[in-house]
């Protein structure tokens, strides 16, 4: 088994409520070393609740999740604050903080963990915004950032550290199709330039079939698919195809109960009061 | 009749689920309250050997927002109150023909209970609101989560710098605010009844014992961290955008203050008792 490749992301069983509301249901996936893996699905499929659980910012009902082959919820304080230091995140809004100029954004991963002197961090930070195209911005305000330059500039402080893995939720959302497919190069050029794992959430199907090596395919909770982009194409299942082919979900509709609803006689379920 | 019934058990049942899930969202923001501080005084004594440690920048930065910022408006209305009281003091002690002894009135109520009380409003209006609000801003624009993937914690970062501010600066402005109203009464009571501001400050500094000062700069003390702890609670606690923010920042405010009277009130009750 030498030649199988490693896993960087292992998620078995992953189960998650948000409140008393099952989100997703029995997850299980794996990204590989050096992979771009694109989680793709609808609206409320659960991609973006996936990737808050990637991120390790939630805490699940049941399953297992082990990033860079830690299991995450075995990790100490201390393993966990060093785990985090070789995964980077670009938020769908940027998320920068905004009380801090662009060039500060960038240098505080280093600040906050690496033990180099000023300098050094000032030129690392630029190299980063050399990478995405920023050079000569560092001393404006995020405010004063169009929306394409935030999120280049989000990559530029995710990338800062060197990371192994990358996330990044919806890189190309709220952008015109120009900008857009400028961040899906600068996905590809990290990735190349710096061997990451990648792992995209994405709605846009032309950024899909750009960067994809994998994808995911969620759907209500669950995973519809896994595979590689031939694969996708190729697809039996009508739900990837309407997916593909942007076409719209006809369910078939019970006229009694679309009655019932629009009049607001549904019976609820699990509610208590009469 | 049977219809009328059953909407008024509707109602009561309606009332006491209020009721219920009012009282346990008050003793769950309690509770985190107190969590709140624990984890506080956790990063500050045990975050360096954690490579977290409290950044002293950080917290000087907070000390001017807070503290210095806070100096003009803290003088202007502690030396008005100052005023006011010995106004009030001279008009009713006139009564009984004691208009000297007036000193002792607005010695006691200035160190012992105008200043905390109107610095620590003065804050909550000021600081706890804008704590509130940032953290709230931060919170809903995904900073935080930012903050926590980078492997940063966001209470060490962001919430005891602020805390350490507060517990600093808020006593420290108290004392200012207590020399301020002293004088500024002193000018009063100078100006209508000619008792000279020597002979004035002297029977102050014996009409006042070392008690009372730490009476006043005790709450203030207290209400620091009453402050601080609301308007973090409150910040994160914000869901639903913008409007959220507003209402999690005026809920601070009302909070804090309704905080600071009770608590002036119960901590008046046991240190005189």
């Amino acid at each position: 088994m030498a030649d199988q490749p490693k896993k960087v992301i292992e998620v078995e069983n992953l189960v998650t409520h948000y409140g008393p509301r099952k989100i997703l249901d029995g997850v299980s996936m794996s990204v590989n070393e050096g992979e771009i893996m694109v989680i793709m699905g609808g609206s409320g499929s659960g991609k973006s609740t996936l990737l808050r659980y990637l991120m390790a910012l939630e805490h699940q009902t049941s399953g297992t999740i082990k990033l860079l082959g830690q299991d995450i919820d075995t990790l100490s304080q201390k393993e966990m604050f060093d785990l985090r230091k070789k995964i980077g995140v670009a938020f769908q809004g940027g998320a920068l903080f905004s009380s801090m100029t662009v060039g500060e954004n960038i240098i505080l991963p280093l600040y906050e963990h690496a033990e180099l002197d000023m300098m050094t961090m000032e030129i690392m930070a630029r190299m980063k915004l050399e990478v995405v195209d920023l050079a000569g911005f560092e001393d404006l305000m995020p405010a004063e950032l169009s929306g394409g330059m935030i999120k280049r500039a989000a990559f530029a402080r995710a990338v800062v550290m060197d990371p192994k893995l990358l996330f990044c939720d919806e890189p190309s959302a709220g952008l015109d199709p120009v900008v857009a497919s400028a961040l899906d190069d600068l996905i590809l050029k990290l990735r190349d330039a710096m061997s990451m794992t990648v792992v995209v959430v994405t709605h846009e199907l032309e950024s899909v079939f750009k960067i994809a090596d994998r994808v995911t395919v969620l759907d209500r909770g669950k995973i519809l698919f896994i595979g590689t982009i031939d694969e996708l194409r190729n697809s039996k299942s009508e739900r990837i195809q309407n997916l593909l082919n942007r076409r719209p979900e006809e369910d078939n509709i019970d006229p009694d109960e679309y009655l019932r609803r629009l009049t607001g006689q549904e019976e609820r379920v699990g509610d208590a009061t009469l | 009749m049977n219809q009328t019934t059953r909407n008024v058990s509707d109602t009561a049942i309606r009332l006491v689920d209020k009721v219920g899930r009012w009282t346990v969202s008050t003793v769950e923001e309690i509770g985190n309250g107190g969590v709140l501080m624990a984890e506080s005084v956790f990063w500050l004594v045990r975050g360096p050997s954690l490579k977290q440690p409290v950044r002293p920048g950080a917290i000087v930065v907070q000390m001017m927002e807070v503290g210095i910022k806070a100096i003009p408006i803290i003088a202007m209305l502690g030396g008005t109150i100052g005023a006011m009281l010995a106004i009030q003091s001279i008009y009713m002690l006139r009564i009984f023909g004691a208009e000297s002894q007036v000193t002792y009135g607005v010695a006691f109520s200035v160190v012992r209970e105008f200043a905390p009380l109107i610095t620590g409003i003065l804050i909550a209006g000021r600081s706890g609101s804008a704590l509130a609000a940032r953290l709230g801003t931060m919170k809903i624009s995904q900073e935080i989560d930012a903050l926590k993937v980078m492997g940063i914690n966001p209470v060490r970062f962001l919430v005891v710098p602020s805390l350490v501010a507060m517990v600093v600066m808020v006593p420290a402005l108290t004392l200012f605010n207590m020399f301020v109203g002293l004088t500024c009464a002193g000018l009063y009571i100078n100006a209508d009844l000619g008792i000279s501001l020597a002979a004035y400050f002297d029977q102050t500094i014996n009409i006042l014992s070392l008690d009372d000062l730490l009476h006043g700069v005790g709450k203030s003390v207290l209400f620091a961290l009453l402050v601080g702890v609301i308007g973090v609670i409150n910040g994160a606690s914000v869901t639903g955008g913008a409007e959220g923010v507003g209402k999690v920042t005026t809920r601070s405010v009302v909070q804090s203050i309704s905080a600071i009277i009770v608590t002036d009130m119960l901590f008046a009750f046991m240190a005189t008792r």
